[in-house]
Order: C-alpha cells, then sequence, then structure tokens
C-alpha cells in the first residue's frame, strides 16, 4: 500500500504503475523534521526542504548521511527494507524515523 | 545595589542558575540587537577555545556546531539591522555580558583536558539556559519590529537545542 501522507492524485498514480519510485518530501523548520515519521519503499526518494538558516543533516547510524545546507535541500535514495531512525549530526536532539518496506 | 536593573540582570549570566528576574526598564530595539549579537559573539569566543584546546571529540564537535550555528544567526542579525536600518546601540547588559564573558575565557584558558572540558561544557549548559530564559521573559516581549522579534523566537528554538545538546554532552563526560 502506498503511504497515506502522499497526495491522493499521486498515490493513485503510482498506485497504478507501481513500478515508479516516489519522492517523499519532509520540510525542516526551526529544528524539526515534519512529518517526523514516513512510510517508504525501496528505490523511492526522500527529499528534505531546510527553511532553517542553519545547515543540518540527515543521518543514520552506520547508514546514510545527507548534508541539508541552509534553505537549500538534500535527498537519499532509498537501497534497503527496514526500519530507520535518523538525526541530525549538528543538532542531535532532531530526530525522524523512515518505514522502508521491501 | 548601584547596579541598573539590565546590569543586574546581566551580572545573573555565567555565576548563578537562579531564574531570571525581569528587568524594569525594557531595552529597545537598538539594544535587544546589541545583546544579541554580544550573546552570538561570546559562545563563537567560546567555542574557538575549546576547538583548539579540547582533545575530546564530542567536545570539538559540540564546539563546532555552535561556532557554526552562532555565526548564522549572527549573519541573520547583522542582515536583517541592515535592511531595518537600525544601528545596534551598546547598553549595560552587553557590557556585562562581555564582561563576564571575559572572565569566563581566563578561567577556562587555565585549565587543561578534562578540566577544560568539563568547564566548558557545564558552562555552555548554563550560558544557554541564561540566554534562553532572557530572550523567554525579556528580549522577545520587548521586542517591537515583527521581524526582530521572529529572529529572536528561531534563535531561541536553536538555543533550546543547543542546551539539550550540551547537556547531553554533559552527561557524556561525566
Amino acid at each position: 500500500m502506498r503511504p497515506l501522507l502522499l497526495a491522493p492524485a499521486l498515490a493513485l498514480a503510482l498506485s497504478a504503475s507501481p513500478a515508479f519510485a516516489a519522492t517523499i518530501e519532509i520540510t525542516i523548520d526551526k529544528l524539526v523534521f515534519s512529518p517526523a515519521n514516513v512510510q517508504a519503499k525501496v528505490g523511492d526518494t526522500i527529499e528534505w526542504t531546510n527553511k532553517d538558516i542553519l545547515a543540518h543533516t540527515a543521518t543514520v547510524k552506520g547508514g546514510w548521511d545527507v548534508m541539508i545546507p541552509a534553505k537549500s535541500t538534500g535527498k537519499v535514495t532509498l537501497k534497503a527494507a527496514g526500519a530507520v531512525d535518523y538525526f541530525c549530526r549538528f543538532h542531535p536532539n532532531m530526530k525522524g524515523h523512515v518505514e522502508v518496506a521491501p | 545595589m548601584f547596579m541598573r536593573p539590565t546590569a543586574a540582570l546581566a551580572a545573573l549570566f555565567f555565576v548563578s542558575t537562579a531564574p531570571l528576574a525581569l528587568a524594569a526598564d525594557k531595552p529597545t530595539d537598538p539594544q535587544i540587537a546589541h545583546i544579541a549579537y554580544t550573546a552570538d559573539t561570546i559562545d563563537i569566543e567560546a567555542a574557538k577555545l575549546a576547538i583548539k584546546k579540547s582533545k575530546n571529540k564530542e567536545v570539538v564537535d559540540f564546539a563546532k556546531d555552535m561556532e557554526r550555528d552562532h555565526e548564522a544567526v549572527n549573519k541573520q542579525a547583522l542582515d536583517l539591522v541592515k535592511k531595518l536600518k537600525v544601528t545596534p546601540e551598546d547598553n549595560d547588559t552587553s557590557k556585562a555580558l562581555a564582561k563576564a564573558a571575559k572572565e569566563e575565557r581566563a578561567k577556562l584558558a587555565k585549565l587543561k583536558g578534562a578540566a577544560f572540558d568539563k568547564a566548558y561544557i557545564e558552562n555552555e549548559v548554563a550560558y544557554h539556559k541564561q540566554v534562553n530564559g532572557a530572550l523567554e521573559t525579556l528580549l522577545i516581549p520587548s521586542a517591537s519590529n515583527a521581524e526582530l522579534k521572529s529572529l529572536l523566537e528561531t534563535g531561541l528554538k536553536i538555543f533550546q537545542g543547543h542546551q539539550q545538546h550540551a547537556e547531553h554532552v554533559a552527561g557524556m563526560l561525566k
């Protein structure tokens, strides 16, 4: 099943053609990942849009490490299934969670 | 006490964890801009000292985060005062902050190794706690320009994160 977070039209399009990978958007505003929890599939891309004046990262211990410069974006393509917790290396109290379905 | 209330308030920085009393005379926007810039610069100076002196990776990483974030906030503050055509105005609070910071730096400069790390991080916890208290109870409520207020509110979020980060590192050093 596609995640509820996607716009309905996009979800419909994707469920009709499951081969297409989705882009999941997460916003960073005032040191908060929003939404903090997302669901994705292997092959999907997560894109973070950083509205803050500070640089952030989305980092998984022993996994991906995405730089997200101030007022900019960063992305990662999900290669492995499983649930991962990520955080910002510069602001370790910023946390997010991704569930990646196969 | 011959100190003016704002100076007395600033004197609380570094030396006490008691809750900040509200100053009777509210700072003006040019004074707030100066206080905010001074408070930021103090933390950048402390961070530079820690980067130079500490051998502890957690401490150095924390200090680098402080340097990066406070420089980013200061850049925003400078851009804003330029845009608003406000000239930051020196005041008793800024002066007391700068004086206390100078003393703290002198104290830290004499320490080495684990003693330095502990003193630096503990001061960072106390400093951010005090600055956040001042932002919440005095600077944000006193700011009259909406953009200045908004920048201070963003600063508060950032510095609350710093305080948690500093508390985390302090816990690891124990």
